[in-house]
């Protein structure tokens, strides 16, 4: 009895959270333009996809910013966390602090802050202020997730390196960095994660030329959103739902997996 | 010399978060000319703008004890499902949130309408049809829906750390089941909850997306008030001194859950 009703809390919540997704799903395919009739089965939205010129630069700015963002977010992150265990304990505590600013910030704070911080020193709202801006709010991710890895790995390593006649660097590359290499990736991949999700900082921060995924869609909204839009968005779904599926077989060491996947909403 | 790899980090929060802030507090004090004021944040007393900002703690109060109740029972549900490993539950709740933010929400939209799907469902069971898009309450669906999991996770994950041991001892001593959730489970879920309460108040009191897309553009709540100084007024002064009176609530929520918290351990991440 007990166990029945359980199973139908669960359910009716599992329905809740996924009958968006499966409506979104089912009009990609939908034959006609109107989100509330159905004229029968088509792949129509998926061959204008590739013709749609608008779409593809949105694609193609969403995953360049994604891709450059978190990886240079990721470069900071790491070697933040190298020189902040340098500093003494009052020191740490305050630039860990300090790192938890951009986390707790509203969106459309950290937004139109930046908007205004880039107009008044005479930037030009563009791709490269998306950039900055989407490495501004990813660097506290990485921090988050690479410097409990560093704290546990501890300088013992990197001193019996340093005795054994490696240079700092070599050290630091050859003996450190493989040991935070999970913390590196989960950092990288929330950083990715976030920056394709963004909308309000990317609003703020974009000007009027560029358009990412989420920005398009925004445009539309009011108009009526094109299905080509949830034709796209489909494929990124079940080609995310694919990379996590196969990664959660291929991968032995269910913990490290856990970890992103918990860390990942307590942004 | 050694702390020079934190270089790039410390003049990356100067420029990207304490400038950036400081514009803020710079625009909201002054106006179009430069010359310092404080008629931007008193705006906030102006009817339309009480209006809204009213509206938004409602409504994000309202939205956050839902995700609240819906929450607890769903992660004790969670704990002792048998529905495989526990990476697959997190799996499940995480992976909506793949599906564009706007999209999900604009997917209400079409469920909602008069001629959706909910419309459909209500006419073949003979109930009558709530007509709730373009409604306050169509704007907290949307809330719950979009922050529920910021609200499971972190409670689940606490309760995932509790040991079984306590529980058991709290039975072995005599203690009823109620009693085992009142007295030993809830108040261990605490910083769960604090997290979860801090992840869905503040993107449910400053999301001008949500109202946009389910509350037809009509209803107002603060954050559209700021997105269009921002954007069609360009008004920026006036947006940032209200953007300033939204961050004394956001800071003031803060500052009361961390009370709550008291000794801090579960905390924000």
């Amino acid at each position: 009895m007990r166990k029945a009703i359980r199973g139908i809390y669960l359910i009716i919540i599992l329905l809740f959270l996924y009958l968006p997704i499966v409506t979104l799903i089912v009009l990609s395919f939908n034959e006609s333009k109107s989100m509330f009739a159905w004229r029968g089965f088509s792949l129509r939205w998926y061959k204008e996809m590739f013709n749609d010129t608008t779409m593809l630069s949105a694609v193609w700015n969403t995953f360049s910013i994604a891709m450059v963002s978190a990886l240079l977010a990721t470069v900071i992150g790491v070697l933040a966390c190298v020189g902040i265990l340098q500093f003494g304990k009052k020191g740490q505590a305050f630039l860990l602090g300090i790192n938890n600013i951009p986390l707790l910030n509203a969106d459309i704070v950290t937004g139109i802050s930046l908007m205004l911080a880039f107009i008044a020193f005479g930037f030009y709202l563009n791709w490269g202020t998306v950039l900055l801006a989407h490495i501004t709010f990813s660097i506290p991710y990485v921090i988050l997730s690479v410097m409990p890895k560093l704290k546990q790995l501890g300088v013992s390593n990197y001193e019996a390196a340093l005795d054994l006649g490696a240079s700092p660097l070599t050290a630091f590359w050859k003996v450190v960095i493989p040991d935070i290499r999970p913390g590196i990736v989960s950092g990288f991949l929330l950083a990715f994660t976030m920056s394709v999700d963004d909308f309000v900082v990317t609003h703020f921060t974009r000007g009027a030329g560029i358009n990412t995924i989420s920005t398009l869609i925004y445009s539309q909204v009011k108009v009526g959103i094109r299905p080509t839009l949830f034709a796209l968005s489909t494929i990124i779904f079940v080609v995310v739902m694919a990379v996590l599926v196969i990664a959660n077989r291929g991968s032995s060491r269910q913990s490290s997996r856990n970890d992103f996947f918990l860390e990942t909403p307590q942004s | 010399m050694k702390k020079l790899p934190a270089v790039p980090y410390i003049v990356w929060m100067i420029a990207g978060t304490f400038i950036p802030l400081l514009m803020i507090v710079y625009y909201g004090f002054t106006d179009r000319t430069g010359a310092f004021t404080t008629a931007n944040i008193l705006a906030v007393f102006q009817p339309v703008h009480m209006k809204a900002l009213g509206l938004s703690l409602g409504l994000s109060v309202v939205s956050t004890v839902i995700c609240l109740a819906l929450s607890i029972p769903l992660a004790l549900v969670l704990k002792h499902s048998t529905m495989g490993r526990e990476g697959l539950i997190v799996f499940i709740f995480l992976l909506p949130m793949w599906m564009n933010f706007l999209l999900r929400t604009m997917a209400w939209q079409v469920i909602l309408e008069k001629g959706g799907i909910m419309y459909h469902l209500a006419h073949m069971l003979h109930l009558p049809f709530p007509p709730i898009i373009n409604t306050t309450g169509a704007i907290v669906l949307g809330m719950v829906y979009d922050f529920l999991p910021f609200m499971v996770l972190p409670i689940y994950n606490v309760l995932e750390k509790i040991d079984p041991n306590i529980i058991e001892a709290a039975y072995d001593l005599g203690a009823g089941e109620s009693t085992v959730l009142r007295k030993i489970i809830l108040p261990m879920c605490v910083p769960g909850i604090v997290s979860g309460i801090t992840m869905v108040f503040v993107p449910s009191l400053t999301t001008f997306v949500i109202s946009n897309i389910l509350g037809g553009g009509k209803i107002y709540l603060i954050g559209n008030i700021i997105e269009q100084e921002f954007t069609t007024s360009a008004n920026w002064n006036l947006g940032s001194g209200i953007s300033l009176v939204m961050m004394v609530f956001i800071l003031l929520s803060m500052a009361a859950l961390m009370k709550l918290d008291k000794n801090g351990e579960g905390g924000m991440m």
